[in-house]
């Protein structure tokens, strides 16, 4: 890539805070629950006080363990935790548990798509994948000039997955992929909700650029991004902080050698990324071993009970369906990425209906609208894939056109009834060939104008009375009206 | 009566005296020694009546009873009471009410006793003196002009003064044995994770342990059967079976047991003459027993200070971070405007709350322990100590296969005067000499009143067993009274 001068290369390592999706904090009993009212979820432990002593989650371990395998991570036989300390408000005990120098998980990668050639893949690599705790959350009111501040500690405590990534994603596109990739493993396995809005998926990433200035490497100073809301955010503040270090460099010539890594925020309003603070030399966060807790073995046995339990992984399941529903890999990728219960239910839909293209492009449309409208999800969707299937068979067999099959379709979401109820219910019945042959000659009739068009050549000049025998006859198929037409105005 | 727990239960089982008659008399004597003493931080006389007619009224109805029932119970303030205030003898936590009881507390509460008040102590646990608490100091009911040691001097005070026949302390380096020593009294550190540390403030995590005091080996045995056992809140509590530690302790048979004496701690420079004549003197009174004596190194034994004072003051630094004012303890108010210039208005409060709340000793080990984590030096210090910790475990290892129990003294003199040592660090630091090694190896050990020197002070000597081997302490403890009287010595007051 080249940014109006000398050619560049975007180095991209992004650290990917996940929340595990326990039901109670890492350390204490405290639900985890989003949205609850400020300071409702918190005992002794969580908030820090003198004397409480923190117990480890199980559940966490396990579900740290399924994402380190997920990211194709090895999983140490020994893991320990250790206290990072620095003072801050929403951090009540002064240092925050975390895992230094022997994470849960280590060495993983991702591949990717690689974006400047189909057909072939990029390898992320990952460096480790440790467990930690959250902080609370404190909300500065600015507005009032008073500079006060005030602490929700409901988050204190919950259970985190920081996945590091070597830098090396080599443009915004790519940090998306990575990302994207991520998120379809941790929710697919139930491991997260990666909603970046509630702040289960948090992403930071450092960013910098390689310049050749004739032949010669030129490294520009580290930027950590942080405060992205979306992934598309992260794609836009990477390409803002790419020209911006790159006009900067212009500017000041200063390179990695002349300054320290700095931390800069995403401004999504302005699209622009601002200095937050000037990274010290290197915080010194006095890491130990926190001696309230004890090292934790993994045995093997543990490690794999997990890989049996994990199942397809996305990528595998994308394959297979491509294969065994003969559907685009578009399609495929589109049914995946919207996570297992949707692909489960696309698969009853195909095995029902016989039809896995037809399936595939309903899902896409009616259902995934259907859900997105009503703000539903497959869980309690009102149509269950068996119905659908059913449903889609009688499509495919041409009993019901495209149209009717969506009155039912429509019928079947509000109403609580077998598909056969709802084609009865709606009036729908097959018209016979003999009423179909009155129906077509009777329009001929009426129509010498058409017929005239059509035997001069104007051979879609039937399609009007396609939509006039639907009129007469909402049964008639249209499919079956346009054959017979065809075959009366061949033998007249 | 005061004196003896097991006393008080028989009174009370015999109908001699009621629960609330014992808890008058407590805070008679608390109040006619006080002023003198500075035992308590807090008392709660309301409280401990109302749970004492409680238990008298639960007798009378003939209801179950717990093991100690009516009995008064002191707890050292650093142990959470939900009820009372638990300061640590610290201005930072001066006004600290937490919203919980520790477990050792909630076990004192089901085992009927009746938690009388606080004891004063040396700010956080750290020090040798109870010099160092807020709150004055806590002197030796055996010379008032004398510390009665530290950290738990109240805690031990209090049960020498004859206000309680027994109270809780914390050990770390020393705290519930030195003072013990100090005051003629005994006082055990059970085995790391015996007792539950849940709501025991922490000091230093991997060495503090809660411990019992009192006159005599059966009640220190009877307080440590109330309060030891497995706890899921404390990951480092120990999940193994609580022997009965009150029974089989009326013996002065010693045949089969050896007891390795510990020779370089005698041969120690600057240790008191009268402090090694009552060890040499415990030996033969094992040996009458029929003890087999033999001598023991633990050959890394210089190094015990030196790396306690690494890890004690490291982890101490990540403790204590927690008392930074934004959520409860002292805050400052008026935050000085030239350090909210140069610092912001946030780190300016840390900053003053911590530097208004915290005493000089506790400032000083924030400190040491801050330095020794730092990156570039946690390699010299904080992970080299840990490599030292390891050798001293050893030690200890390769000792008790030589040995069952390790016989020396408990500190290098008696209780000196208030004041000796309380502006050189290094000088109280050098009392943990023969007491940091058990909190290093997270074993129990024993202090045990061993006469009187020539001034009228307390001698004391001191056994360590292996992990878990608390039995072994109180069977050798009790064999020792049952030949010896100075545990039935007392100050006069």
């Amino acid at each position: 890539m080249s940014i109006d001068g000398y050619p560049t290369e975007t180095i991209i390592g992004l650290e990917v805070h996940v929340q595990l999706k326990t039901n109670t904090k890492l350390f204490c009993g405290c639900s985890t629950q989003f949205g609850a009212p400020a300071n409702t979820q918190v005992c002794p432990v969580c908030l820090g006080l003198p004397g409480a002593l923190p117990v480890m989650n199980e559940a966490a371990i396990d579900l740290a363990i399924r994402a380190g395998l997920a990211l194709d991570c090895s999983i140490p036989p020994l893991t320990k935790w250790d206290r990072k300390q620095y003072f801050y408000p929403d951090l009540p005990k002064g240092y925050q548990i975390s895992q230094f120098d022997l994470p849960i998980c280590a060495d993983g990668f991702i591949e990717i798509d690689n974006p400047d050639a189909p057909e072939q893949t990029r390898r992320i690599d990952i460096l480790r994948a440790h467990l930690e705790e959250d902080a609370g959350k404190s909300m500065h009111d600015e507005a009032t000039g008073r500079s006060e501040s005030r602490i929700d500690l409901n988050r204190c405590g919950t259970p985190l997955l920081e996945i590091v990534s070597q830098p090396d994603m080599r443009s915004s596109t790519e940090a998306k992929l990575y990302l994207t990739e991520l998120k379809l493993r941790m929710t697919h396995l139930g491991i997260s909700d990666c909603e970046m809005q509630e702040g289960s998926l948090r992403v930071d990433a450092n960013v910098n650029l390689h310049i050749d200035v004739d032949g010669k490497k030129v490294a520009t100073p580290i930027v950590e991004i942080k405060n992205m809301n979306s992934f598309r955010a992260v794609e836009r503040a990477i390409d803002y902080e790419v020209d911006r270090q790159y006009d900067e460099w212009e500017e000041t010539g200063k390179t990695i050698q002349d300054m320290p890594k700095r931390t800069f925020g995403w401004d999504d309003s302005k699209e622009r990324t601002f200095k937050q603070r000037e990274k010290e030399e290197s915080a010194d966060y006095r890491y130990f071993p926190d001696p309230d807790l004890l090292p934790i073995r993994v045995p093997v046995e543990r490690i794999d009970q997990a890989r049996n339990g994990l199942g397809e992984m996305p990528a595998a399941i994308r394959t297979r369906l491509q294969g065994q529903y003969d559907i685009k890999p578009y399609d495929a990728n589109v049914i995946v990425n919207q996570g297992r219960e949707l692909i489960d239910y696309y698969e009853v839909v195909a095995n029902n209906s016989g039809d896995g293209k037809r399936s595939s492009s309903w899902i896409q449309q009616d259902v995934l609208r259907t859900m997105n409208d009503r703000q539903c999800s497959v869980s309690d969707f009102p149509i269950s894939a068996e119905k659908l299937g059913e449903l889609l068979k009688q499509v495919s067999a041409g009993s019901l056109d495209n149209t009717r099959a969506r009155d039912v379709f429509a019928h079947l979401l509000d109403k609580d009834c077998t598909v056969e109820e709802a084609i009865e219910a709606l009036g729908i019945v097959s018209v016979d060939g003999n009423e179909l042959e009155s129906l077509c000659q009777e329009l001929l009739q009426t129509n010498p104008s058409v017929v005239e068009d059509y035997q001069g050549g104007k051979k879609q000049a039937i399609g009007s009375l396609i939509g006039q025998a639907k009129k007469k006859n909402p049964n008639a198929n249209p499919q079956q009206v346009r054959e017979t037409l065809l075959r009366i105005l061949d033998s007249m | 009566m005061l004196d003896s727990a097991l006393e008080i239960l028989r009174l009370q089982s015999t109908g001699e005296a009621s629960a609330v008659d014992v808890t008058k008399k407590v805070f008679e004597s608390i109040e006619s020694s006080e002023s003198s003493i500075n035992a308590f931080t807090h008392v709660d006389r309301d409280g401990a009546l109302a749970t004492a007619e409680a238990i008298d009224k639960k007798r009378r109805a003939g209801e179950p009873l717990g093991p100690l029932a009516g009995v008064p119970v002191a707890a050292k303030d650093v142990l959470c009471t939900r009820d009372m205030p638990t300061t640590c003898s610290s201005n930072m936590l001066r006004h600290f009410r937490p919203p919980y009881d520790a477990t050792v507390i909630e076990k004192l509460r089901q085992a009927d006793a009746v938690i009388v008040g606080k004891t004063n102590m040396d700010e956080f646990a750290m020090g040798a003196s109870t010099e160092t608490s807020a709150f004055g100091v806590t002197r030796n009911p055996w010379d008032t002009s004398r510390t009665p040691g530290g950290s738990s001097g109240g805690a031990v005070a209090c049960v020498a003064a004859g206000n309680v026949p027994l109270s809780l302390g914390s050990d770390t380096g020393g705290s519930i044995r030195q003072p013990s020593g100090f005051c003629g009294v005994t006082g055990l550190k059970p085995t790391y994770g015996r007792v539950s540390r849940y709501g025991l403030i922490a000091f230093a995590s991997s060495l503090d342990q809660i411990g019992p005091i009192g006159w005599s080996v059966p009640d220190v045995a009877l307080l440590l059967q109330a309060i030891s056992g497995f706890e899921p809140r404390d990951s480092t509590s120990l999940d193994r079976e609580v022997p009965d530690y009150t029974s089989a302790l009326q013996t002065s048979d010693l045949r089969g047991l050896r007891i390795g004496v510990l020779r370089d701690a005698l041969d120690t420079d600057g240790i008191d003459d009268q402090v090694r004549t009552a060890v040499l003197d415990a030996m033969q009174v094992f040996k009458s027993a029929g003890a087999e004596l033999v001598d023991v190194n633990l050959p890394h034994s210089e190094y015990w200070v030196p790396t306690y004072y690494v890890i004690a003051p490291s982890e101490a630094s990540s403790n204590l971070s927690r008392y930074d004012g934004a959520h409860y303890g002292h805050r400052a108010t008026e935050i000085d405007p030239a350090q909210v210039e140069q610092l912001g208005p946030l780190h300016a409060t840390y900053c003053q709350s911590r530097g208004e709340g915290f005493g000089a000793e506790v400032k000083r080990r924030i400190m040491v322990g801050t330095y020794a984590l730092s990156e570039g030096y946690a390699d010299q210090y904080y992970n080299q100590a840990l490599k030292a910790r390891r050798l001293i475990k050893g030690d200890y290892d390769t000792a008790f296969t030589q040995a069952d129990l390790l016989l020396g003294p408990v500190s290098p003199t008696p209780a000196f005067p208030l004041g000796e040592k309380v502006d050189d660090p290094i000088q109280m630091y050098l009392c943990d000499l023969f007491t940091v090694g058990a909190n290093l190896a997270g074993i129990p050990a024993i202090s045990l009143p061993a006469g009187l020197n020539s001034e009228g002070l307390p001698l004391a000597i001191q056994l360590q067993a292996p992990a878990l081997q608390e039995t072994r302490l109180l069977f050798a403890g009790a064999a020792y009274q049952t030949t010896t009287d100075h545990h039935q010595r007392r100050p006069n007051l």
